[in-house]
C-alpha cells in the first residue's frame, strides 16, 4: 500500500518535471511549428540564472537570509531565459518559420553554442544550488510514506504555470492575438496585427518556461552545461504524445510518460523501464499518429 | 533525356567521375597513415549519407534514426572481428558478465560472408518493418522524425543494458585479424580503403540510378505533395518503405566499413547525436542532390577534425555556429551555393529546364505545413 | 548546364578533399601550439629541436567533461612545473591537447593523430574505460605510451598502458572489508550501466559471499539518468545496511539530493562512492553528502609535505575555489613518473622508457608510489575517508602502506572465478 502510493507520487514528480519542460516546447513547437532543439539549453539557461541569483545573495545578504534568494530565482530563471529566446528568435528563428526540420538542425547548432559558452563561462564540471532549508525534509503522511517538500514545491510550481498560461492565452488580449496569429497569420495580419512581435513573443514565453523548468531541476538534480540534452527527447516525446498544439495534451502526455516510468522501473530495471516507455509511445503512435488530442483539420497537406 | 545524354556533357560528366574517382583512388599514395584512415572513415560516413539524401533530399522524410541502422551493420562487422580475434574462445567481456556459452544470434557472425549479409540485411528488414506501420499509418513529417528518436532511444538503452550480449557502453573493440589477415598491417589497410571507395562508387552509382530512374520521379513527387501522388492512383508508402529500407542498408553497409577502420563500435556511435550530424552532413552539402551529400559528409568531418585539432577547447561553438549559417542562410548547401554561382551562366545560356534536378526549397516547404 | 554544375561540384569535391587532407597535415605544425601552454615553445621540428612533445587526450566537450577537465588542468600544471625545472633531458615538454569529445571512436583518432602525426613521446589522457579500451588497440599497434590516471575495474594490463589510478585491489576489495568490518552485512550495489559499475558488483558480490555478507539488490540506471525516486523506493523497501554506490558523474548529483528529499540521511544509511571526489561534492553540493563515505587514494586533505605543494600550486594556477582531487592527483603523478623514466632511460624511446618505470619510486601527493614493472600499475595507499560539511573528506582509515596493484585478483581465493580465462 505505502509502495503504491509512494510510487504514485513518485510518477507524479517524474511528470511533473517533464511537464515543465515540455510547457515551453508545447509553445514553441505546438504552436509556431518550430523543433527547437536548443529547448534544452534554455533549461540550463534557467539553471544557471537560479545558481547566479544564489551567488549574488549570498554575496549581499547576510547569512542568516541565505535562503532569500529561493523566491526570486524562478522569476530571474524566467526573465533570463525569456530574454535570450527573445534574442535568437529576432536574430535567428524568423528565418525558419515554415521550415520545421531545419529549424531542427539549426536549433541544434544553437545547443551546441550555448552549451560551449556555459562550459567556458562556468566551467565544465556541475555547480551546487543549494536548496533554501525551508524545502527540505517533506510531509508525513502515514508510516512510510513521505512526501519530499521539494517534490511538492515542483507541482505548485508546474500548477501556477498551467494556470498562468491557461489565463495568458485565452484570457488576455496578447494571447488572443497568439492564437490568431498560430490559427492564421495572414488574416491576423490583415487585422493589424503585428504578427512580427506576436512570433517574438510566444517564443520567448516558451524558453522563459523552459527557465523556470530549469530553476525547478536546481532541486533535484544536476546543474551544469549538458543536462539540456537529459531531457529534451523526453520532452518531445510528451509533446507528441499529447497531440501538438494542445495544452491538455501535453499535460496528458507527460502524466502518461511519467507514471508508466516510474511503474515499469519499479518492476524491472531503469534500463528496461525506459525502452519499455518508448515502445509503448512508438506503438501508441501508429494507432493514433496525431497524439491524444489531435487538432481537426481537413487540411491535407 | 536526351538532354542528358548529349555527348559533350556525357563527356563531362564521364570525366568528372573519372577524375574524382582516381583521385580517391590513388589516395594511399599521397596521404600518411593516419590521414588516409581517416579519409577512409569519412567516405565510409558519405555512404550513410548517400541513403539519408535519397530518403530526405527525395523523399522528403527526414529519419533521425540512421545511427541505428549504421549501427547495427558495424555491430555485425564488429561481432565477426571480434569472434575472429577471440580465436574460439568465448569474447573478454562476455566472459566477465558470467557467460559460459556463445550466445545463438552470436553464431553467425563466425562466418564473414554471413557477417556481411547480416550486416546489410537487419539494418533493411528492421527499416522495412519500422516503414510498414508507420508510413502506411500515414506517419509523417516530424511525427515519423521524432518517432526515428524514439527508435534510437530504445535501441541504444537495450544495447547498453544487455553488457553481457552487447558488450554494453565500452561496445565492441580489441579486433586483430580479418579473414586471417592481420587488421592492422599496410597491405590490409589500403586493401579496405580500396574496398571503401569501390563501396562507394557502387553505392553513389545505385542513388544516381534510382533518382534518375521513373520511381526517382515518383519520390521527388511523393516529397512535393504525397496526396497528390496516392489520387494518382500510386501507393507512397510503398515507396517510402523501399527507399527507407535502401537506406537502412546503405546505412548498414558504412557501418561494417567504419569498423574495419576504425576498429571499435559502441552504443554512443548510434546515438542522438550521431544520427543528427549524419543529417547535417547531407543538409550542408545541398539536400536533394546525391553530390552534396558526398561533399558534405568530406566536408563537414572535415571541419569537425580540423576545428577540434586547432581549438580543443572550444571547437564546438564553431561547430555549432557553421550548422546555425548553413541551415538558416544556405538551405541549398554548398552545392546550392555553387549552383547559385553558376545560375547567372545558366540565364544566358537560357538552358537547363530538360533534366531539372531539384531546387531545394520543395523540401524545406514539405508536407509539415498543417503542423 | 546541369552537367556544368556537376562537372564543377564534383571537381571541388576532388579539390576540397586534397585540400583539406592537405590543409589536415599542415594543422599539425600550426595548430597544436596555441591552445597548448602557453609556456610552451612553438617549434616545430619537435624531437630534433629542444622540446618534446606529449599528448594529452581528454574530454573537453561533451558529457565526461565534467570529470576530464580538471585532470588535463592538473597534468598541464605538472607539466609546467617540469618545464619551470629545466624540462626533460634538458627538452622543454610540449603539450598537444586534444579534445576526445567524450565519444569513444574520437579518442581512437585522436590518439592516432597523436601519435602518427604529431609523434609524441607518451600521452596523457582517457577517463572512462570505454575511451581507454578505444584507444588501447592504437597504442599497441603503433606501439605508443599511454598514461591513464583513474580507477578502473581492472582486468587488464597492456604493455603500452601505465595505470596509475587504483585498479580493484586498490580501491574496491579494501573498501568491502571495512564495511564489513564495520558489521555492514547487508549491501545494495547501485551503479551506473557501463562497465566499471557491473564488473565491480560481480567482484563485490563474490566478495561477499565468501565472507559472510548479504547482496540485498542489484540496480543500473543508464548514464545521465536523473530521476532516483524509483531506486530510492527499492532501497527503503530492501532495508540495506549500506549502499554501494558506483554511479557516475550526474546522476550521483541527482541521486544524492533526492535521497536527502526522502528523509534519508547519511546517520540512518550509510553509502560508500568510489566515483565522488572532492570535485564532485562542490558540483552536487557539500550539505547532501556530509557523513557519506567514499574509497580513494588520495584526498586533498591527505598530510604529506608533496600534497601542501601540490593543493597550494594547484590554487594559485587555477583559482583559490577550485579543489584537488584522487583522478587529477594521479594525471600529476603520472606526468611525473613518465618524466623520472625518460631521465632513468636517458631516452625517450618508448621501449626503453617502459623498460627503466620499472620500480621507479616517487613521492607524490598522495604518498610514497611505486611502478610496478610486471603489471605497469603503481602501488597505491588506500584511504576510506567521510565527506565533510565543508566539502572536504576526512580520512577515517587507510591501509598503512601502499597496497600492490593486482588488476586480476590472483592474490584473492575467492576471486578464482572471476578472471578464469582473462
Amino acid at each position: 500500500m505505502e509502495m503504491w502510493i509512494t510510487q504514485l507520487f513518485n510518477g507524479l514528480s517524474v511528470s511533473s518535471i517533464l511537464l515543465l519542460i515540455a510547457l515551453g516546447l508545447s509553445v514553441t513547437f505546438g504552436l509556431m511549428g518550430v523543433i527547437n532543439m536548443a529547448h534544452g539549453e534554455f533549461t540550463m539557461i534557467g539553471s544557471y540564472a537560479a545558481y547566479l541569483t544564489q551567488n549574488a545573495s549570498k554575496a549581499q545578504l547576510p547569512e542568516r537570509m541565505s535562503d532569500a534568494y529561493f523566491p526570486v530565482a524562478p522569476a530571474a530563471s524566467f526573465l533570463v531565459a525569456f530574454a535570450i529566446g527573445y534574442l535568437l528568435e529576432l536574430l535567428l528563428i524568423r528565418h525558419l518559420y515554415g521550415r520545421p526540420l531545419d529549424s531542427l538542425l539549426a536549433t541544434w547548432g544553437v545547443g551546441l553554442v550555448l552549451q560551449q559558452i556555459a562550459r567556458s563561462i562556468f566551467g565544465a564540471p556541475n555547480v551546487a544550488v543549494n536548496s533554501p532549508s525551508w524545502l527540505n525534509g517533506g510531509l508525513h503522511v502515514m508510516e512510510g510514506v513521505d512526501l519530499p517538500y521539494k517534490r511538492l514545491f515542483i507541482l505548485a510550481l508546474v500548477a501556477v504555470c498551467l494556470a498562468a498560461m491557461y489565463v495568458y492565452i485565452n484570457r488576455s488580449h496578447s494571447g488572443r492575438r497568439m492564437r490568431a496569429v498560430m490559427q492564421n497569420r495572414e488574416m491576423a495580419a490583415c487585422l493589424g496585427i503585428s504578427t512580427r512581435r506576436v512570433d517574438g513573443m510566444t517564443f520567448a514565453i516558451g524558453s522563459g518556461i523552459a527557465g523556470i523548468a530549469g530553476c525547478a531541476l536546481t532541486l533535484i538534480g544536476p546543474i551544469g552545461p549538458n543536462i539540456g540534452t537529459y531531457y529534451i527527447v523526453d520532452a518531445f516525446m510528451v509533446v507528441v504524445l499529447g497531440g501538438v498544439g494542445k495544452l491538455i495534451g501535453t499535460v496528458l502526455g507527460a502524466l502518461g510518460i511519467g507514471v508508466f516510468n516510474t511503474m515499469f522501473e519499479w518492476w524491472s530495471t531503469a534500463s528496461l523501464g525506459k525502452v519499455f516507455v518508448f515502445l509503448c509511445i512508438v506503438a501508441f503512435l501508429q494507432w493514433k499518429p496525431k497524439g491524444l488530442f489531435a487538432v481537426r483539420t481537413r487540411q491535407l497537406d | 533525356m536526351r538532354g542528358l545524354w548529349s555527348d559533350r556533357k556525357r563527356l563531362w560528366l564521364l570525366l568528372g567521375y573519372a577524375a574524382a574517382s582516381a583521385a580517391l583512388f590513388a589516395a594511399p599514395l599521397y596521404l600518411s597513415d593516419f590521414r588516409l584512415n581517416l579519409l577512409a572513415k569519412f567516405l565510409a560516413f558519405a555512404i550513410v549519407a548517400l541513403g539519408l539524401d535519397l530518403l530526405w533530399g527525395y523523399t522528403g522524410v527526414l529519419s533521425l534514426g540512421h545511427g541505428v541502422f549504421f549501427g547495427l551493420g558495424a555491430y555485425a562487422m564488429g561481432m565477426h572481428l571480434k569472434l575472429a580475434a577471440s580465436g574460439g574462445r568465448l569474447p573478454d567481456f562476455m566472459d566477465w558478465s558470467g557467460l559460459t556459452s556463445l550466445p545463438w544470434f552470436w553464431q553467425p557472425f563466425k562466418s564473414f560472408p554471413a557477417a556481411v549479409l547480416l550486416g546489410i540485411l537487419i539494418p533493411s528488414l528492421l527499416a522495412l518493418f519500422l516503414g510498414f506501420f508507420t508510413f502506411r499509418n500515414r506517419i509523417k513529417g516530424v511525427y515519423f522524425t521524432i518517432l526515428t528518436q524514439a527508435l534510437v532511444i530504445i535501441v541504444t538503452t537495450l544495447f547498453v543494458g544487455q553488457q553481457a550480449y552487447t558488450g554494453g557502453t565500452n561496445g565492441l573493440t580489441g579486433f586483430t585479424e580479418l579473414l586471417g589477415s592481420p587488421l592492422r598491417s599496410d597491405g590490409m589497410k589500403s586493401a579496405l580503403y580500396l574496398a571503401t571507395v569501390i563501396a562507394l562508387i557502387a553505392a553513389y552509382a545505385l542513388c544516381r540510378y534510382l533518382t534518375t530512374s521513373r520511381m526517382g520521379k515518383v519520390l521527388r513527387a511523393i516529397r512535393d505533395g504525397e496526396n497528390r501522388v496516392r489520387f494518382l492512383g500510386y501507393d507512397p508508402a510503398t515507396y517510402q518503405m523501399a527507399t527507407f529500407a535502401v537506406s537502412g542498408a546503405l546505412a548498414g553497409l558504412a557501418g561494417m566499413l567504419f569498423v574495419l577502420h576504425v576498429g571499435i563500435i559502441s552504443p554512443s556511435m548510434m546515438g542522438i547525436v550521431p544520427s543528427i550530424e549524419m543529417i547535417l552532413w547531407v543538409a550542408i552539402g545541398g539536400r536533394g542532390t546525391l553530390v552534396g551529400a558526398l561533399i558534405g559528409t568530406l566536408a563537414l568531418n572535415y571541419a569537425k577534425s580540423g576545428l577540434s585539432e586547432a581549438y580543443p577547447e572550444i571547437w564546438t561553438i564553431f561547430l555549432g555556429a557553421l550548422f546555425i549559417v548553413v541551415t538558416v542562410f544556405l538551405p541549398g548547401g554548398i552545392v546550392g551555393l555553387i549552383r547559385k554561382g553558376a545560375g547567372s551562366v545558366r540565364k544566358k545560356t537560357g538552358r537547363g529546364n530538360a533534366h531539372h534536378e531539384p531546387d531545394v526549397h520543395p523540401v524545406l516547404r514539405g508536407s509539415n505545413r498543417s503542423v | 548546364m546541369k552537367r556544368m554544375t556537376w562537372l564543377k561540384s564534383a571537381g571541388l569535391a576532388v579539390s576540397l578533399s586534397v585540400a583539406l587532407a592537405g590543409c589536415g597535415n599542415n594543422d599539425k605544425d600550426g595548430a597544436s601550439s596555441p591552445p597548448a601552454s602557453s609556456s610552451a615553445a612553438s617549434s616545430p621540428a619537435a624531437s630534433g629541436g629542444d622540446t618534446i612533445k606529449v599528448g594529452i587526450l581528454h574530454s573537453l566537450s561533451g558529457t565526461m567533461s565534467i570529470s576530464e577537465v580538471t585532470v588535463k588542468n592538473s597534468e598541464s600544471m605538472a607539466i609546467d612545473e617540469i618545464n619551470a625545472k629545466g624540462g626533460v633531458l634538458g627538452k622543454k615538454i610540449e603539450p598537444i591537447v586534444e579534445d576526445g569529445a567524450s565519444d569513444w571512436p574520437t579518442f581512437a583518432e585522436k590518439a592516432r593523430k597523436l601519435l602518427s602525426e604529431d609523434k609524441v613521446a607518451t600521452v596523457f589522457g582517457g577517463w572512462t574505460s570505454a575511451s581507454r579500451k578505444a584507444m588501447l588497440p592504437v597504442f599497441e599497434e603503433l606501439n605508443g605510451l599511454l598514461w591513464y590516471p583513474v580507477q578502473y575495474e581492472g582486468l587488464e594490463s597492456s604493455p603500452n598502458i601505465f595505470y596509475t589510478g587504483a585498479t580493484t585491489n586498490q580501491q574496491i576489495v579494501p573498501s568491502v572489508d571495512y564495511l564489513l568490518e564495520q558489521g555492514k552485512k547487508k549491501f545494495f550495489l547501485l551503479g551506473s550501466d557501463y562497465v566499471f559499475p557491473r564488473t565491480a558488483n560481480k567482484i563485490i558480490k563474490a566478495q561477499l559471499a565468501a565472507k559472510g555478507g548479504e547482496t540485498v539488490a542489484e540496480e543500473y540506471t543508464p548514464l545521465g539518468h536523473t530521476d532516483y525516486t524509483t531506486i530510492i523506493a527499492k532501497i527503503k523497501e530492501a532495508k540495506p545496511d549500506v549502499v554501494y554506490n558506483t554511479l557516475n558523474g550526474d546522476s550521483n548529483v541527482a541521486f544524492f539530493k533526492q535521497l536527502k528529499d526522502a528523509n534519508i540521511a547519511a546517520a540512518d544509511l550509510t553509502t560508500l562512492s568510489v566515483s565522488i571526489a572532492e570535485e564532485e561534492v562542490k558540483g552536487i553540493g557539500p550539505d547532501f553528502l556530509a557523513g557519506h563515505l567514499v574509497a580513494w587514494n588520495y584526498y586533498q586533505t591527505t598530510d604529506t609535505p608533496e600534497n601542501k605543494t601540490f593543493v597550494e600550486n594547484f590554487k594559485a594556477k587555477y583559482g583559490a575555489d577550485s579543489v584537488t582531487s584522487d583522478p587529477m592527483e594521479a594525471g600529476y603523478t603520472a606526468v611525473y613518473l613518465w618524466a623520472a623514466a625518460v631521465e632513468k632511460a636517458g631516452s625517450f624511446d618508448v621501449d626503453k622508457v617502459k623498460a627503466a618505470a620499472k620500480g621507479i619510486e616517487w613521492n607524490a601527493p598522495e604518498g610514497k608510489v611505486t611502478i610496478d614493472g610486471d603489471n605497469q600499475h603503481i602501488y597505491k595507499t588506500v584511504r576510506i575517508g567521510e565527506i565533510q560539511p565543508d566539502g572536504m573528506i576526512k580520512e577515517l582509515w587507510n591501509s598503512g602502506s601502499p597496497v600492490k596493484p593486482d588488476p586480476y585478483l590472483k592474490g584473492y581465493d575467492w576471486a578464482k572465478d572471476l578472471s578464469a580465462g582473462s
